[in-house]
């Protein structure tokens, strides 16, 4: 029971990580159906360049609130890592629009090698690791043998970051013209051009807003793990992925929703079961749910026309 | 009334339902050997429907689809997977949104769909690919029959061309001789005079009573277009909201109240009063 | 968000210029600078150091000036480039970027009249050629080696060709293969002492089984769901491997793998031996030149192969299927059996390749059988232009040659100093490459598809035709 609890705590903060992956990846297919491969390197991107502030800000800035420092650390890295998604979306994915439907999944391909190889070059191919920020911990209950059921600060942050930062995207996403522009270019991109949406920006922004929420998700896992290196993209963007693809690509709600379940499941998975297979076992829901559940739990199933 | 004597294809209480959307309610109707049965009815009334469940593209809800081959045998087409309905039922189809292998040759088509038994010449692939057995020359056999539906569809002078390089026109006849090209028993054809000019629908009056009286084969087609449904048609069967609400000669089809109510869009009362006018 | 265009083809959002404008032309290119300067914060200005267990930064602005700078150049060179090109051709096609190839005359038939024979001949020629270049087999081991990479790479993209470019499945896994194949050759040759010929059809069986029984569950799969679906029975092959020690040895990978012999006469200097026997002196060379001269076999057995099966049923029913499924069914076409006729052959011969990688190595483990792999052979189908043999050939050439040329470029050393080491660009040019190439020929090298049977006259199909397959 006290190992089960702390499993759940564990899960739902690796869940909120993946979930804010994975709605850059259920946005930027929802709108031009296609996987971003190199939305997991832009999330490691951006970890490093949180990583790079954080060193800034306390070692050479001197602030000594960890608090204020991440906050900070937060907005920098979002808006840098946009520029990023922005950038990558102008250079590897827009002149591809249109295009032979292959043409721009090996672009993405091309950009997540790039940026994975990018990172090793300028950064070095050691683990970056970085003294734990926050300590703290809220003791909830004492199991049995001693075994202490604890909610660390850490996560809560990262659960409450989380939480904030989803309902203002959600709000601009359901509630703003952007949202609407964007939901017209998931319907019909020609017929949205036609009533005059700027369907260039749009696109654009969808890349923004992914890259961004991939960002904050890059500051929390630094935060989480204090530990990051140049191939951290790889395994956590298919995960986060999978777990878009389980909620139902395309829906918001989804992602989050994917993002909670694959967090619970690796936990689980490697508290009950093997901690080797872990990666195995995240692979082989992501087969298991594309086979026999590709429209997941919140998306429209999708109908053969003949 | 052939198509009671000897039905090639015998629809009995077919229903097809998508979830609470009932696209054809216990529709019943036979086609006529070696006649040409037409089926149509308002946008939306469950033709293309009834096609995709002969032609197993989707397995029906309820109901019996029943081919009755030449030799007397029957072969239930629901049963049979779709690969099946065009290889051992012989049943061929064409397509409302023209399906052709765009990428690849006019000839390349009707060779793909001469597939099963170049398969077997091949050896399953295994002969052919040692260059044994007797594949070249089925292959070349395979290729004289293409020429001769290519000439009866006036493509021979493309044969070599893209098929999506093709005029619409020509690519809807390739489409029918393609299926051709499967020998197929009964040639089911979704809307195949739409957009095509007068001319055009003309000529295609000539190749599907041309097939029809020197191939025997059965055809039944969906169709909007009156004029081609009323100048060749043996059968006409009339759906409205999935149900069957005439069958019959094109005359007498034409003439019954509920067809022109269905097409025109009258209340069902009024196709009462029209019909006790009319003495029906 | 007005920012300026970056790519050569987003010129088509803005009126192109009659004529250079030059203040214009500076105006962007410092925008894009500034962009650049965006992109390089933190990433490339500060490198984090280690010292002990504490991190701290270097910075490097230095560095950062010189990427901007270079980039500042590139782009007012782009815009120059661009307005000498517009005020060539008065308005160029909006589409051209997209759709290269209608305007242009056959590429296949270009390339194929002098370029097959002439590839053909070097292919053959190729160790006797370098032997003669070099003056020695000592110095000529590098390049033989070259060519045996480049060669397994041939053979790799001509067998994804059969899955990807004939039936239209795109497949992101295929590595998977190449590590049946070669852990099959490296577990049966070390446990039950089996000779690498015996190896090889097994390797090629058990490799054609795994295909089947891994696109079994993927049949009903399209586009990007099936390419990730693959990526993950890759990856979970490639974790089994680490993960199962009793079988695998894990990650330590398993050493020792008896080397290549030429049927039945090993490469050793001792009696008995191949130099021995034919009255050579004894070099390790033999081995190295048997082996290019096994994989150029191996690999025009794969063409020649394909070739045939293109002209049978089989290849027309992939091609088919690649360009409409539901069409294929309803002429008859079992379409589940030909896709998985189309995995276990192209998985087959990812065995065969995999074999061979292990005879070559006389080692394997499971870090050599990545999803890196994969992209790479995926990358080589698409750019060579999906279908074509020679084009996959070429791509093959340009994308494992390339970087490989990198280690040569010592004179780099100079510029930058000692410590650069060229080849950790690599895979950075590598992806930066791969990306470019999309951008200028989505539809690969040559995008042109050779017709499987002919009446009257050859004529070779446009690119933009042909479909890309919906699985």
């Amino acid at each position: 029971m006290d190992i089960f609890v702390q499993q759940l705590i564990n899960g739902l903060t690796l869940g909120s990580i993946y979930g804010l992956i994975a709605i850059g990846y259920t946005m930027v297919f929802g709108i031009i159906g296609m996987v971003n491969f190199a939305h997991g390197d832009v999330f490691m991107l951006s970890a490093f360049i949180a990583l790079i502030f954080f060193l800034i800000l306390t070692t050479w800035l001197g602030i000594s609130s960890v608090a204020l420092a991440l906050l900070i650390v937060l907005v920098i890295a979002m808006v840098l890592t946009s520029l990023w998604g922005w950038a990558i979306e102008r250079i590897a994915y827009r002149p591809l629009r249109g295009s032979f439907r292959l043409a721009p999944l090996i672009s993405a391909i091309g950009v997540s090698i790039f940026l994975s190889n990018f990172v090793q070059v300028a950064q070095g191919a050691r683990n970056k690791p970085t003294p734990p920020m926050i300590r703290d911990v809220i003791v909830l209950f004492q199991g049995e043998n001693g075994y202490n059921v604890a909610l660390s600060y850490k996560q809560i942050i990262i659960m409450a970051t989380t939480a904030v930062l989803l309902t203002i995207f959600w709000y601009l996403v359901q509630k703003t013209s952007l949202g609407r522009a964007q939901r017209a270019c998931e319907q019909d991109r020609k017929m949205a051009a036609l009533l005059g949406i700027n369907v260039d920006r749009t696109i654009s922004l969808t890349f923004v807003i992914g890259a961004a929420l991939a960002a904050v998700a890059g500051t929390l896992y630094l935060l989480n793990y204090g530990v990051v290196s140049f191939n951290d993209g790889f395994v956590p963007g298919v995960k986060a992925f999978t777990a878009a693809v389980l909620g139902g690509i395309g829906s918001l709600p989804g992602a989050v929703l994917g993002g909670l379940i694959i967090g619970l499941i690796e936990t689980f998975w490697s508290a009950y079961f093997s901690i080797e297979y872990k990666d195995v076992a995240a692979f082989s829901i992501l087969a298991i749910v594309l086979i026999f559940m590709p429209s997941g739990i919140l998306g429209r199933p999708e109908v053969e026309k003949v | 009334m052939r198509w009671q004597q000897d039905p090639i294809l015998d629809v009995q209480h077919l229903t097809m339902r998508f979830g609470g959307l009932v696209a054809i309610n216990d529709l019943s109707f036979k086609a006529g050997r070696g006649d040409i049965t037409a089926l149509i009815g308002p946008n939306g009334a469950g033709k293309t429907t009834v096609f995709n469940c002969i032609t197993g593209f989707y397995k029906p809800t309820e109901g019996m689809l029943a081919l009755r081959k030449p030799d007397g045998s029957q072969l239930l087409l629901e049963r049979l997977p779709g690969f099946d309905i065009n290889w051992k039922a012989k049943v061929a189809r064409t397509f409302q949104n023209i399906r052709l292998f765009s990428g690849m040759t006019v000839l390349e088509n009707l060779l793909v769909a001469q597939h099963n038994p170049l398969m077997i010449s091949s050896g399953f692939t295994f002969l052919g690919v040692l260059g044994l057995g007797g594949y070249a020359k089925a292959e070349r056999a395979a290729i004289e029959r293409a020429k001769f539906w290519l000439e009866k569809t006036r493509l021979i002078d493309r044969a070599d061309d893209p098929a999506g390089d093709l005029p619409y026109g020509d690519q809807r006849r390739l489409e029918i001789a393609r299926a051709m090209c499967t020998d197929p028993l009964l040639l089911c054809l979704d809307e195949p005079a739409a957009g095509l000019n007068p001319r055009e629908s003309h000529d295609l009056n000539e190749l599907l009573l041309s097939i029809r009286k020197d191939h025997g084969t059965s055809i039944l087609l969906i169709e909007h277009d009156m004029s081609v449904v009323m100048e060749i048609s043996d059968h006409v069967v009339v759906l409205d909201y999935g149900t069957k609400i005439s069958d019959g000669s094109p005359n007498e089809v034409k003439n019954d109240p509920r067809v022109i109510a269905a097409y025109l869009g009258v209340d069902d009362e009024e196709i009462a009063k029209v019909e006790a006018e009319i003495g029906a | 968000m007005n920012a300026p265009s970056i790519t050569t083809s987003s010129a088509q959002d803005t009126a192109v210029p009659s004529r250079f404008n030059l203040a214009a032309a500076l105006k962007d290119a410092f925008i894009t600078a500034l962009i650049a300067l965006g992109l390089s914060i933190p990433i490339l200005s500060y490198k984090t150091e280690q010292n002990g267990s504490d991190l701290f930064l270097a910075s490097r602005w230095r560095l950062v000036a010189i990427f901007c700078a270079i980039v500042f150049v590139l782009r007012v060179l782009e815009h120059a480039f661009l307005a000498t090109r517009a005020a060539r051709k008065a308005l160029p096609d909006p589409h051209q970027a997209t759709e290269p190839v209608h305007a242009e005359p056959s590429a296949y038939q270009k390339v194929s009249r002098f370029a097959i024979p002439m590839f053909l001949g070097v292919a053959v020629s190729f160790p006797i050629l370098v032997y003669l270049v070099q003056g020695g087999l000592n110095e000529s081991r590098y390049w033989v080696d070259l060519g045996i990479l480049i060669l397994t790479y041939v053979m790799l993209g001509w067998g994804l060709n059969i899955v990807v470019g004939l039936a239209g499945l795109l497949d992101l896994g295929y590595v998977a293969f190449y590590a049946v194949g070669a852990y099959s050759y490296a577990l049966l040759s070390t446990t039950f002492g089996l000779s690498f010929w015996i190896c090889l059809p097994l390797a090629g069986i058990l490799a054609a089984f795994w295909g089947m029984i891994l696109g079994f569950p993927v049949l009903r799969l399209r586009g990007d769901y099936l390419a990730i679906v693959t990526l993950a029975f890759g990856e979970i092959i490639r974790l089994v491997l680490i993960n199962w020690v009793d079988l695998t040895n894990g990650g330590a990978g398993i050493s020792s793998i008896p080397r290549a012999s030429f049927f039945g006469l090993p490469f050793t200097a001792g009696e008995g031996g191949f130099a021995d026997t034919f009255g050579l002196e004894f070099h390790g060379m033999h081995r190295m030149i048997f082996l290019y001269y096994l994989i150029l076999a191996l690999a025009l057995l794969t063409n020649f192969v394909t070739m045939r099966l293109r002209r049978l049923p089989i290849g027309r029913a992939w091609e088919a299927l690649r360009e409409d499924e539901i069409a294929c069914r309803s002429l008859g076409i079992n379409t589940t059996n030909t896709k998985l006729t189309a995995f276990a052959i192209g998985a087959m011969f990812g065995g065969f390749a995999g074999s061979f990688f292990a005879v070559r190595q006389g080692f394997v483990s499971p870090e050599s059988f990545n999803f890196l792999e994969s992209a790479i052979i995926l990358a080589i189908v698409v750019l060579g232009g999906m279908g074509s043999q020679i084009g996959v050939a070429i791509a093959a050439i340009v994308l494992v040659g390339g970087p490989e040329m990198l280690r040569n470029l010592t004179f780099l050393k100079a510029v930058f100093g000692e410590g650069f080491d060229p080849n950790e660009y690599r895979l950075l040019l590598f992806g930066m490459g791969m990306v470019a190439m999309m951008v200028w020929r989505p539809r690969g090298l040559i995008s042109e598809r050779e017709p499987s049977v002919i009446l009257k006259e050859r004529k070779a199909i446009s690119g933009s035709l042909v479909k890309e397959g919906h699985g």
